[in-house]
């Protein structure tokens, strides 16, 4: 009895060193319930950007949300193994990265192809309007980039700002 | 036009409660509920894309970023307002505030297209949006107008503004790193 206490003090030691503490264990169960739909959520948001209302920037925030509901509920250490802040920034260029050789690709038709929507779309005038899930050409690719860029920056920033000290005692050494 | 009226009158007891009470928590959730009835004025505008990334943002983005860097000892503002600064702030106000009042009648009515009106004054032809809208979905294929705005026909300003997003986040990541060097720290070689 007396080992357990001694043990969960020192874990609660541990999440508080990090800056962010967890919260009861109503939040912590509601909340492992809860992140697996606003991350499925997301994802349909991003992925049906050009039929639906929404598309990549929304999108990208709810996805993010999902991992600060982690951060919030179980404590800054636990998302430090699930998403490292290194994880997010190749994330996020990898993401930047995609969308400019969507661009630079159109290069490929034509002097002024920049941006050209070189995958063809399935929409002609006159039939009946079946809007199939790929039949906006490169509109998917680059929602899916722009989703992936704002995913991994804001939940960058969120945990930064959260997850930073401000030592004061090392300038006082001075 | 009675929701929009409702919608108003929500939003200034809100403002009012963020600015009057003392508690930091409180006026962080009232700033909340201000961008929440945006939200739903969006709606009831017709503009869903518009509402969701306000929602998204000023929700989801603002009040959470505010919640998880509160420090725990920081909750209760104190100190008084100066009174010189109250009056000098609400003069100019009401100044602008009149100022605006004869701009605003010059404006076309709420939801008349501005450079439609404006090409019909100078007797040009139609600009580029009426050709967006006309021919949108033929071109693109896409039935999310605002998706086939943003991402085909002006694709060169996203990609300015998923720029602009990812280095100002890279430069928020490198200054606040753990091991950021001190004031005053030697360099060794």
């Amino acid at each position: 009895m007396e080992q357990k206490q001694r043990n969960s003090n020192v874990a609660q030691k541990e999440k508080i060193s990090n800056g962010v503490k967890g919260m009861t264990i109503i939040v912590k169960t509601i909340g492992s319930w809860a992140k697996v739909l606003i991350f499925l959520f997301g994802i349909y948001i991003v992925l049906f950007g050009h039929l639906t209302p929404g598309g990549g920037f929304a999108g990208g925030v709810m996805i993010a949300s999902a991992y600060v509901l982690l951060m919030l509920a179980f404590g800054g250490e636990f998302v430090k193994q699930n998403l490292s802040p290194s994880l997010a920034l190749k994330l996020a260029c990898a993401g930047t990265l995609a969308f400019a050789a969507i661009a630079v690709a159109g290069f490929f038709y034509g002097p002024d192809g920049f941006f050209w929507n070189f995958i063809g779309q399935e929409w002609l005038a006159g039939e009946s309007s079946n809007l199939h899930f790929i039949n906006a050409g490169i509109i998917m690719l680059a929602e899916l980039a722009v989703g992936v860029i704002v995913a991994a920056a804001i939940f960058l920033v969120i945990f930064t700002f959260s997850t930073f000290k401000f030592d004061v005692s090392d300038n006082q050494k001075e | 036009m009675a929701i929009f009226y409702i919608l108003l009158l929500f939003i200034l007891i809100a403002a009012v409660i963020a600015v009057e009470t003392n508690d930091l928590l409180s006026s962080v959730i009232c700033v909340g509920a201000i961008g929440f009835s945006g939200s739903l004025m969006f709606l009831f505008m017709q503009a869903p894309d518009i509402a969701i990334t306000q929602i998204v943002v000023e929700v989801l983005g603002l009040i959470i970023l505010i919640r998880a860097t509160i420090s725990r000892d920081l909750t209760f503002i104190s100190g008084d307002r100066e009174f010189f600064g109250v009056v000098v702030s609400v003069v100019i106000l009401f100044a602008i505030f009149l100022a605006g009042q004869t701009v605003l009648r010059t404006l076309p009515d709420f939801g008349t297209p501005a450079f439609v009106a404006a090409a019909q004054n100078c007797d040009l032809p139609a600009p580029a949006a009426q050709t967006y809208i006309a021919e949108g979905m033929q071109k693109t294929g896409a039935a999310n107008l605002v998706s086939a705005v943003i991402l085909d026909f002006r694709a060169y300003d996203t990609l300015g503004e998923a720029t602009v997003l990812f280095t100002s986040i890279i430069g928020a990541t490198v200054i606040l790193r753990k091991d950021s060097r001190r004031l005053g720290e030697e360099i060794n070689e």
